[in-house]
């Protein structure tokens, strides 16, 4: 289970946590996310753009 | 006056003073004019005064932005996090929440109550409308914060000018696509203002409403759920319209729809302006590449930056959607107005005017140079453009 974290707004993807509001329920991999997924907080950042850690 | 103290990388102390601290209140009380054109019609009998609001937006706020001009200060890297963590600004945002609420009713009490002429009853609609536009300038400052209470005041407000889907399709929707063909809320080159609220208007709607129904979806949820963040707005919007009807009587129904469609047209106007002609290009992955500051036109005008929570830094907004507004910066070189909003506005209201000053500044921008392959062209229009400026690079 690893954090992912946008690197303009600094929005954490948590694995183990997900999103619920957004739909993705807990233990939802950052992989098995949508390929045109975007930050949730600040739509400015790609998928690819994430950083694990 | 308050200052802030940092130190910079270097280990020198830096001091730093926000001159414009107790100016920002400009934003909450602008709206409020028409208020103070009721007052003055109590006052003196005279119902020319209720269209101060148009008088102050569409003449002396572009003469107040041409005399005063630009201001390009930005305050210290070092100092931003102080200015952001300092409540005042943020107080401003919450303070002007109730007061979009009062303008509307204070408005509609007067025009459902007194005797006015119908071109006073219309200009009341027109002017309320005006000022629950600068609503969704409210909504939009405060919606694009992390914390839950700004989340739900810009909720909140965008049931005064009936746009709560603004929330969702500008957050989730505008940002992502922006300066993108894709965008219904970035005009096209060659596209008139006209052409473009015909596009914009329906298509935020529809893409909002696709957004929330792909969240629903992937939640088990019906998109009628009560979850539905663009209809929980729209439900307070809906109890505000029918009790200000229920209230002062079927004249309300004239003056909503009036309303409703002049508040729109300020976020149509801003959305026209904003990214006219921008384009963001593919990478070699087929994505749009990430917004950058020349993928919006910016006005350092002061006086109309004052009054609208510095949404016209606009180009350092989209590059930074949640920057605040007290610290959002000017750029060097970036795509320029060539007035604040409000007399850009009146510019874009007359099409071949704008065309006639926005396209020679469109196709002289740095990263374009005439190259029309780097522009977002109207397709209706994109035979007559080629005419006039040449071919683009692909037919040759």
């Amino acid at each position: 289970m690893t954090d992912f974290k946008c690197p303009e707004c600094g929005y954490v993807y948590s694995e183990e946590a997900g999103d619920e509001h957004e739909g993705y329920p807990p233990g939802t991999s950052f992989q098995s996310l949508p390929d045109d997924y975007v930050c949730p907080d600040c739509s400015v950042r790609y998928k690819e753009d994430f950083e694990p850690g | 006056m308050k200052g802030y103290t940092a130190a910079l990388p270097s280990g020198e102390a830096i001091h730093y003073i926000d001159r414009k601290r107790w100016l920002w209140s400009l934003s909450v009380f602008y709206p409020l004019q028409p208020l103070m054109g009721i007052w003055l019609h109590a006052e003196t009998g005279n119902e020319a005064w209720l269209l101060l609001p148009l008088f102050t937006g569409y003449v002396v706020a572009p003469i107040l932005d041409w005399i005063l001009g630009e201001d390009r200060n930005n305050p210290p890297e070092v100092i931003v996090p102080q200015l952001d963590q300092d409540a005042y600004y943020r107080f401003l945002t919450y303070a002007v929440v109730p007061l979009h609420f009062a303008t509307l009713i204070g408005a509609a009490w007067w025009a459902g109550t007194q005797d006015l002429s119908w071109w006073a009853f219309l200009g009341l609609a027109v002017v309320a409308g005006i000022a629950s536009g600068l609503g969704i300038n409210t909504g939009h400052e405060l919606g694009h914060k992390k914390s839950r209470l700004e989340r739900w005041l810009a909720k909140i407000v965008l049931a005064v000018p009936v746009y709560g889907h603004f929330w969702i399709e500008h957050n989730r929707g505008h940002h992502r696509d922006v300066s993108t063909p894709e965008d219904p809320a970035s005009a096209r080159m060659g596209e008139s203002i006209y052409r473009f609220a015909r596009r914009e208007i329906p298509g935020a709607f529809l893409r909002a409403w696709a957004i929330e129904k792909e969240r629903l979806q992937r939640r088990g949820k019906s998109v009628w759920d009560t979850d539905n963040q663009v209809l929980q707005s729209l439900a307070l919007a809906t109890v505000l319209q029918l009790g200000l009807i229920v209230l002062f009587g079927w004249k309300m129904i004239p003056f909503l729809i009036v309303h409703n469609v002049f508040a729109w047209w300020q976020l149509t106007s801003a959305n026209y302006i904003e990214h006219y002609g921008l384009l963001r290009l593919k990478d070699q992955t087929g994505k749009f590449e990430r917004c950058q500051p020349h993928h919006s036109w910016n006005s350092n005008h002061i006086f109309s930056n004052l009054v609208l929570f510095h949404l016209e830094r606009h180009s350092d907004h989209h590059a930074h959607p949640l920057r605040r507004y007290q610290s959002l910066r000017h750029f060097a070189d970036l795509p320029t107005l060539p007035n604040g909003y409000f007399g850009s506005y009146l510019l874009s209201y007359v099409p071949w005017l704008w065309y006639w000053v926005m396209d020679k500044k469109l196709l002289a921008l740095p990263h374009i140079d005439g190259d029309l392959d780097k522009i977002n062209i109207d397709p209706h229009s994109k035979e007559r453009i080629v005419r006039k400026y040449g071919k683009s690079a692909e037919n040759d």
